[in-house]
């Protein structure tokens, strides 16, 4: 994590819209959030009716079909929020810290990582328990963050984004070839885990997102804590050093942040990436550069995006659905290119 | 350096720069040599350790006497139609993977840049999956779909990255982005089979040589030496004049455009065609090239990366298989698991030599 060329940022941080207009863009987002919440208990190969989803959510019946549809769509809705959110806020952490503006969870292979070593400890180790399966994600996305970093920080011009995302590429090709074989060994392993490979919020029950919530939390409040450092980051190592930040020790705490998020997102819905990506930047677009800002506003468009997403993978191609990691990669792979076609002069490559 | 059979048109030698130093020449080329040498030794020992040593011991008395030319019930058909078809569809395999990864990488310039990693090798992948699942081939029509998948996801690629300058990192992105998309599909169309095609797609997936057979390598054997015949010399010859830059190259009477499209083809297709038969083996076309470049203390020689691909394939697979006693791995974990320490190997490497990422 060497100073690479100075300035990546288009506005420097604590400029940008005034506040009017910030809070404008938080209601904005949270109006959206309940918007996708919405719709995604209404729509899927099934619809409901808005009288229905009330009945539901005031007067449960359990007996009552429709009822049922709404509330088997809960989970799901539960999950998009809580991987959302981590997943949003983890991109807008890596992004800051890093200064590298192609950083994402899944393109460094963090997610990969933790898609490898849950699957280790389900299959050789017998770990069940969610806290078991989140720690083992947790390792996972540490061993490979830091071995991704280490590889892309040799050579002359340290850490580049570029060297960062090649770097992660091939780590996730070793990864998942590992992966594979283990979920070679046996047949039922296989289709247990090849929904869950793909990034899936469907038939994964309630209490499993509703056990993610603390550690998201706790993630999500170590992240916010590094902002003000981003923000000096953003004009450059040594502007921030100079600034009286100690850099190591808040890219420290900022990867164990990173590390908590997508650890615990991809061990409740498996590996979903270009979320962390498309994110905080779409959310610059509307808050500005400051990431005081920009971190909470990440935490609510990620649920969006993901809530969204899968939404529309239910509708697209009933009575078959669209996994959500599937829709996340053919929105954010062809959003990646047309960044890196349109303004990337200001991504030192 | 590469001498080709093929005499220039126009007379022009791209070794003239070479002369000025004669000596260092000669020491380059013996270096080269004596690595092609010990490769080559390596590679034919770890195929005959593999003849005696595969799944099962074989009594080395019958093993020699049917490589003698003789029948010997049980362990022929284990030599003939399992053990050396599998090593000679490895070898072709490590050695197409290997000389489309040092294309790749010494055309961009960049270590990291080979086909798997840039997403040509998914392109491969995804179409051999797509016509597993769907349509449920296997033999040659499933090489023609890898090779029309990793041409179709290269050209997609060049044409989306195709622009002004930086050709390169523009690329590299583009493959990263476009590769992440196919992954996303293979997982998509994997959840669409069923348990027992899943399964067999997997195994595929993970890179192996348990499917090859006789009729495999000849479908290898044909497609690679008619590419390496009859195209890979013209493309060296221009891969030479494209490193000076690429307007020193249009100087020299290249044309630049399409010496850049027929490089890409005959790497993706010394790289796709393997793929419908192995799988995508983790790795090999990464590493083959800065393997043989440490070896030879050069810059990446093509044949000789070919020449390490195969090795890297063959040890990898004698390893799968005496490894553990009662598992029989597939030949893309060895190559997977071992070839992460290598990455970080090669990286420090090229820092130490400045030719950085």
């Amino acid at each position: 994590m060497t100073a690479t060329e100075s300035t990546t940022r288009p506005t420097p941080a604590g400029q940008g819209p005034r506040l009017p207009r910030k809070l404008g863009a938080f209601l904005i987002l949270s109006v959206l959030l309940v918007l996708a919440v919405a719709a995604s208990l209404l729509f899927g190969a099934r619809a409901v009716s808005l009288d229905t989803l009330s009945e539901a959510l005031w007067h449960f019946d359990p007996s009552n079909g429709d009822q049922g549809v709404v509330a088997s769509r809960f989970a799901r809705t539960v999950g998009a929020i809580v991987v959302g959110a981590a997943l949003g806020l983890a991109g807008a952490g890596l992004q800051g810290l890093t200064r590298n503006p192609l950083a994402d969870t899944g393109i460094l292979g963090l997610n990969a990582g933790s898609s490898m070593s849950v699957v280790l400890a389900i299959a050789f180790l017998g770990v069940s328990s969610l806290t078991g399966i989140m720690v083992a994600a947790f390792i996972g996305a540490a061993v490979v963050m830091t071995l991704v970093y280490l590889v892309a920080n040799v050579g002359r011009e340290g850490a580049t984004p570029i060297k960062l995302a090649l770097g992660g590429a091939a780590m996730a090709v070793g990864v998942g070839a590992i992966t594979n074989a283990i979920l070679m060994v046996s047949d039922s392993t296989l289709d247990r885990f090849r929904k869950w490979q793909i990034g899936s919020l469907s038939s994964t029950p309630i209490d499993t997102f509703l056990g993610a919530i603390p550690m998201v939390a706790l993630g999500a409040l170590i992240l916010l804590s590094t902002a003000r450092v981003s923000n000096a980051v953003s004009m450059g190592d040594d502007t921030a050093t100079a600034l009286g930040f100690n850099l190591p020790r808040a890219r420290l705490l900022g990867s164990i942040g990173v590390v908590i998020l997508a650890g615990t997102a991809t061990a409740v819905a498996g590996p979903i990436a270009f979320v962390g990506l498309m994110i905080p930047h779409a959310v610059r677009l509307l808050v500005g550069s400051d990431y005081r800002w920009l971190m909470p506003a990440s935490l609510i468009a990620g649920p969006v995006l993901l809530l969204v997403a899968d939404t529309v993978g239910r509708v697209i191609a009933p009575p078959s659905e669209i996994q959500v990691g599937v829709m996340c990669a053919m929105i954010g792979g062809p959003l990646f290119i047309l960044m890196m076609r349109s303004g990337m002069k200001s991504v030192s490559l | 350096m590469i001498r080709t059979a093929m005499s220039q048109p126009t007379g022009e030698n791209p070794d003239q720069a070479s002369h000025s130093a004669p000596g260092k020449i000669t020491v380059r080329k013996n270096l080269v040599r004596r690595t092609v040498l010990w490769m080559s030794l390596a590679l034919i020992l770890t195929i005959l350790a593999y003849l005696f040593w595969g799944r099962d011991r074989l009594p080395a008395t019958e093993v020699l006497q049917v490589l003698g030319g003789q029948t010997v019930p049980g362990t022929s058909f284990i030599i003939m139609s399992d053990r050396l078809p599998r090593v000679a569809v490895g070898a072709l395999a490590g050695a197409g993977l290997g000389i489309s990864g040092a294309l790749f990488q010494r055309w961009l310039g960049n270590p990291l840049a080979s086909p798997d990693v840039i997403g040509v090798g998914y392109g491969a992948s995804a179409a051999a999956v797509l016509a597993m699942i769907t349509l449920g081939y296997t033999d040659w029509k499933l090489n023609a779909f890898a090779l029309a998948g990793g041409l179709i996801v290269a050209a997609l690629i060049y044409w989306l990255s195709a622009s002004g300058k930086r050709t390169g990192p523009r690329l590299i992105l583009a493959g990263l982005a476009i590769g992440a998309m196919l992954q996303a599909l293979i997982q998509y169309l994997l959840t669409q089979a069923q348990v027992n095609t899943a399964s067999d797609v997997m195994h595929w997936l993970t890179g192996s040589l348990s499917s090859s057979n006789w009729h495999s390598a000849l479908i290898l054997v044909i497609s690679l030496t008619v590419l390496a015949a009859f195209l890979l010399p013209f493309v060296l010859r221009q891969l030479k004049m494209l490193e000076l830059g690429e307007d020193s190259a249009a100087a020299l009477g290249v044309n630049v455009p399409w010496a850049r499209v027929l490089l890409v083809f005959v790497a993706v297709a010394m790289g796709a065609l393997p793929i419908a038969i192995t799988g995508p083996l983790a790795f090999v076309a990464f590493l083959a090239g800065p393997i043989s470049a440490a070896l030879s203390r050069g810059p990446i020689n093509i044949p000789l990366a070919g020449l390490t691909g195969a090795t890297l394939v063959i040890v990898a697979n004698f390893f799968a298989a005496n490894l553990f006693a009662n598992l029989a791995l597939p030949v893309g974990v060895i190559t997977g698991a071992f070839g992460a320490p290598f990455l970080i190997w090669i990286l420090v490497r090229a820092n130490s030599t400045g030719s950085g990422a």
